[in-house]
């Protein structure tokens, strides 16, 4: 069947072509059925694509080593889920997910925002058109997952950092999350090429950029779990380039998302809006290119490729392009109104922005810098931990604050007055909370201190807002106190789903900070029926036991956990043997207290000849805040991309039953 | 199974073409046109929009106490004139329109 996925995948490539050169041709001379005509091709190519992955799937599920794909990445022990998943282990396999995905957003967006204007949408079409076929290109001739050769008795085996619950969601998320800022950039380059730089575009984009947005968000988050759990050294982000490359995007897509509601609200940023949806794109570009090339050498990218020079093409054509087209429509661009305050809502955004891009370009730097240096002088130079920390700190920090600050900011411009009383209690709250937490002991990091009492002020910043929030719908309305809630909410799904969003991030920061500037770790030999002490908890080595599991030998160890004198669990840290892909995985135990938020994470760091162990034991304070953000920020997100009926209403009479220009 | 992949690939191909010819096999109403909206209009609208959402936000801020008796008052008046100016040029442009199509009647 590889032929008929070499078929569907040329199919494919033909078919985005057709929608960039018919589609291009129908927006410039204004033709709606070569337009229409043009849209087909990308559902169609979408239809192709999704034809070739099932066959990839096909033959990954039945083990067919004629593929040279299925033999490289599964092998006949392989459990079947694995075997699926393999689908994004490689490289060739990788690259198809982007395409289908691609080509299915492609679709979905032309065919669900036709209401944002045909004349925009024609121009959309061969911008996606553009993007799917470099991709299409890419599978089709420089790195096919249709490649066959005489099939052997059995594969290679998937690489066992794979296999793991985390890792069948955390690449497709987060390639929904980098293909997803497809839709807003071409929508931006549409408005751009047809000179209708009107709203439509982010009107038509919103819903896109907030879905990609939350799918970067989890996919980060599930990423995390997965090094937390799987890798095994005791931490969660190590800032590793490749995690970096999910992060920039999101930074990006981050402050797009404030200050498109600038541009939305009082008609300014659009140069700046439209940079940002530059920047989130190339950096998803830039990402993908980082785990794919094979430029990096991380636990991340699998895969050594010769797709690099074709990546960094693309990306250098993707921002010359773009930047000509924008310097080209400036004059369109002119925002009629000027910022009236730097104490406003608006001027709170411009500060947010100003320091999410600031952190994402200097993550960008500390990822490129290495490359850079290896590649002028031959140097290898590595960015490391202290170089993120600091700037986490410099940039982070204050934006944190400033999530607490901009709700209680009116638009416009706020008096002194006002800005007094509205600042009042979250203040209050948080100098309060902050002195408690230093009479607490929490003065042994100055920083995590810094980002408790800011966790606090932003934390009855919401709960205000919140209160205020119902208290005046109540007045106005009369409804009881549940009722005006939910209907406050309903009323207004992007500010109160944002502010679901920023208690998210309140815990994540708790969690990060707890876990980072307040753990303990401790290490020890231990021999049978010894002991290791770690705060309160007393952790006494059994013994060591093996079992043969589908695809591993399985060796763990047996840990008794006491906590002021008695038992509180058994624990079971140790290594996973896998033959035939001729690795070893550390697999931690770990015990959460789902009270205090703190983990007791054990690692079985080496098993010795002489029947003793060596034992690494790190307690994490608040950690789990930082995965029960996850499901917060899930909330917050779906509230926030909860259509709103009286807004779609009001929109379709905007764009519904406008005249036609002749 | 080479045939039956190239006869469902060929069927495959075959769908694809017949889909992205569907536009112009099947009779549309109006033209091959690609119309646009007036842009003026299309600007009147969002300006419109823009401050009758300004005018609300500044209602619902100053009844949660964000924004002082004082500061509301320096502000509604001149989003009231923004909305109402955009409002006064869209009832203009509709009434041209209409007029236009009037003028056109008697010809038809």
């Amino acid at each position: 069947m590889a032929a008929l996925g070499r078929a569907a995948l040329l199919l494919s490539l033909g078919l985005v072509a057709y929608a960039v050169v018919a589609g291009s041709y129908a927006a410039w001379c204004k033709r709606r059925r070569l337009a229409l005509s043009a849209q087909n091709a990308l559902v169609a190519a979408f239809v192709a694509a999704a034809v070739a992955t099932g066959v990839l799937l096909r033959a990954l599920a039945s083990s067919d080593f004629s593929f040279t794909y299925v033999s490289a990445f599964t092998s006949r022990e392989l459990p079947l889920t694995y075997k699926l998943t393999a689908l994004w282990g490689g490289q060739e396999g990788s690259l198809l997910l982007w395409l289908l995905v691609l080509t299915g957003y492609g679709a979905a967006a032309v065919l669900l925002d036709r209401k944002a204007g045909r004349e925009l949408v024609a121009w959309v079409v061969p911008v996606l058109g553009v993007v799917a076929a470099f991709f299409s290109m890419l599978v089709v001739f420089v790195s096919s997952p249709f490649h066959t050769q005489v099939a052997p008795a059995d594969g290679n085996g998937l690489n066992t950092s794979l296999q793991s619950p985390y890792m069948q969601a955390h690449p497709p998320l987060l390639y929904l999350g980098y293909v997803g800022l497809t839709v807003p950039f071409a929508f931006a380059m549409g408005a751009l090429l047809s000179g209708r730089t009107d709203e439509r575009w982010i009107v038509a984009t919103r819903r896109w950029t907030l879905a990609a947005w939350m799918f970067l968000g989890i996919g980060q988050l599930l990423g995390a779990k997965w090094a937390y759990e799987e890798v095994g050294w005791g931490g969660y982000y190590a800032w590793d380039p490749v995690e970096n490359a999910a992060l920039m995007p999101w930074l990006a897509s981050t402050a797009f998302l404030h200050s498109v509601m600038v541009q939305e609200k009082k008609g300014m940023l659009k140069v700046w809006n439209m940079l940002l949806v530059m920047l989130a794109f190339s950096l998803s570009l830039y990402g993908t290119f980082l785990t794919r090339s094979g430029v990096l050498n991380s636990i991340h990218s699998f895969t050594e490729g010769s797709i690099g020079p074709w990546f960094l093409g693309f990306i250098c054509f993707v921002v010359a392009s773009s930047l000509v087209l924008l310097f080209k429509r400036l004059p369109l661009l002119r925002a009629k109104t000027k910022l009236e305050s730097l104490a406003s809502r608006e001027a709170t955004f411009l500060y947010n922005n100003l320091l999410l891009v600031a952190l994402c370009l200097t993550i960008l730097w500390g990822v490129t810098f290495p490359i850079l240096s290896e590649a002028v002088r031959g140097e290898s130079v590595t960015v490391g931990r202290p170089y993120y920390d600091f700037f986490l700190r410099a940039f982070g920090l204050p934006l944190l604050l400033l999530m607490g600050i901009g709700p209680l900011v009116a638009w416009r411009r706020a008096s002194s007055r006002s800005l007094g009383k509205t600042f009042l209690w979250p203040f209050a709250a948080a100098v309060s909370g902050g002195i408690g937490l230093l009479a607490a002991g929490a003065g042994s990091s100055i920083p995590g201190l810094i980002a408790y009492t800011f966790s606090i002020f932003v934390a009855a910043t919401i709960v205000l807002e919140f209160a205020r929030g119902t208290q005046a719908r109540r007045t106005l309305s009369g409804e009881p106190v549940p009722r005006a809630f939910a209907s406050l909410v309903a009323r207004n799904r992007r500010r109160y789903g944002g502010y679901v969003v920023h208690a998210a991030i309140v815990m994540l920061a708790i969690g990060i900070a707890g876990s980072s500037a307040y753990d303990t770790s401790h290490s020890a030999r231990l021999a049978r029926g010894q002991s290791l002490t770690i705060r309160d908890y007393t952790l006494v080595y059994r013994g060591l036991t093996s079992k043969r599991s589908q695809n591993a030998i399985e060796e763990r160890a047996t840990i008794d956990v006491y906590r002021s004198g008695s038992r509180i669990a058994v624990m079971h840290p140790g290594k996973n043997d896998y033959p035939i892909e001729q690795q070893v995985s550390n697999e931690v135990a770990i015990r959460s207290d789902w009270l205090t938020g703190e983990d007791l994470f054990l690692i079985t760091e080496q098993v010795n000849a002489n029947g003793t162990v060596d034992f690494k034991a790190i307690i994490n304070p608040l950690v789990n805040l930082i995965w029960l953000s996850g499901f917060v920020f899930l909330i917050g997100s779906l509230v926030a991309l909860w259509p709103d009926a009286r807004e779609e209403r009001r929109l379709a009479v905007r764009y519904g039953q406008l005249p036609q220009e002749a | 199974m080479l045939t039956a992949a190239l006869v469902l690939g060929a069927l495959l191909a075959a769908a694809a073409v017949w889909f992205v010819a569907r536009p112009f096999l099947a009779a549309h109403a109006g033209g091959d046109r690609l119309g646009a909206p007036d842009s003026g209009r299309l600007a009147l609208e969002e300006q419109r929009d823009r401050a009758l959402a300004a005018l609300k936000e500044l209602e619902f801020d100053h009844r949660t106490g964000k924004v002082s008796d004082e500061d509301y008052r320096s502000q509604v008046g001149e989003l009231r004139r923004t909305a109402a100016h955009a409002l006064r040029a869209l009832d203009v442009g509709r009434e041209e329109s209409n007029t236009d199509v009037d003028d056109q009647l008697p010809q038809l």
